[in-house]
């Protein structure tokens, strides 16, 4: 199945793109795309702890099951205001 | 590009007997001349904060004769931070979450302050020194409650909004990393009341 991934942020200039398209096996979470993308991006595994992450616009905890066509969000520490 | 809520989201329906009804209340005005005039209460994009407008987002609702107060905040871009001096700030959000996050603001205080009403608008992009990144204004019956209200909603702003700074300054850049956002963090939603109703 296919998902979109979208990076914000030190994050989105770590990957250098905001938007990345991955394949995944049926049944994958959130926390195996994040995972992948630290492999990919070393720099990335530093926010293993202090990053949220999102599908289709609603938070969403790194254990939840992804289904095909979802947009997946990843968001460093936040500093709005 | 600016996206704006429609005033009968779900975060505005949990508000009881206060709640927005739209334009159906309001004589003489069809739902759609109704929008256009009246600026939504929550919104997020690159058009220049005006404080008028989002007070005024707050004055049509048909129970606003009972009233007492409006409490403002402007939040502006600094000129130094971190001993760095700062020459200006690009903003980015992700929207649509941050569309949501501004609702469940809206929400909470709906619960913890029945009679209190929020407008919120953030905006994006570059923004010099002075210029105002957050503009928010409550409505109460009595100013107690929309200066807490005014209050909670800038400090739940920094805990949950999916917005970031990145700060330009003599000598460099950097993003601005605060807090992780988790909504359902419930330590972090009693610290920002605490801190409101100090």
């Amino acid at each position: 199945m296919r998902v979109t991934v979208r990076l914000f942020a030190r994050l989105r200039d770590i990957a250098g793109a905001s938007e990345l398209a991955r394949e995944l096996a049926p049944g994958a979470t959130i926390g195996d795309v994040w995972r992948e993308l630290a492999g990919e991006f070393p720099e990335l595994a530093g926010y293993e702890r202090s990053i949220s992450s999102a599908i289709n616009a609603d938070y969403a905890r790194m254990d939840q099951v992804i289904r095909d066509g979802d947009e997946i969000a990843f968001l460093p520490p936040v500093s709005g205001g | 590009m600016t996206v704006r809520l429609k005033p009968d989201t779900t975060g505005m329906r949990r508000r009881g007997r206060r709640r927005w009804r739209g334009a159906s209340v309001v004589s003489g005005f069809s739902r759609t001349s109704y929008t256009e005039t009246v600026l939504s209460p929550l919104s997020i994009g690159s058009e220049p904060l005006e404080l008028e407008r989002i007070v005024a987002a707050l004055a049509a609702g048909p129970d606003a004769g009972a009233d007492g107060a409006v409490v403002t905040f402007l939040g502006l871009v600094r000129n130094h931070n971190l001993g760095r001096s700062v020459r200006y700030l690009e903003y980015e959000a992700y929207e649509p979450l941050a569309l949501k996050a501004f609702e469940r603001i809206a929400a909470e205080i709906a619960e913890r302050w029945p009679s209190a009403r929020l407008a919120l608008h953030h905006r994006t992009g570059r923004l010099e020194v002075g210029e105002a990144s957050v503009a928010i204004a409550t409505r109460s019956p009595h100013r107690g409650d929309a200066y807490a209200a005014c209050r909670y909603a800038i400090e739940r702003i920094k805990q949950i909004a999916p917005i970031w700074k990145h700060e330009f300054f003599e000598g460099g850049e950097v993003w601005i990393e605060g807090a992780t956002a988790n909504p359902d963090d419930g330590v972090a939603r009693a610290q920002a009341e605490r801190i409101a109703c100090a």
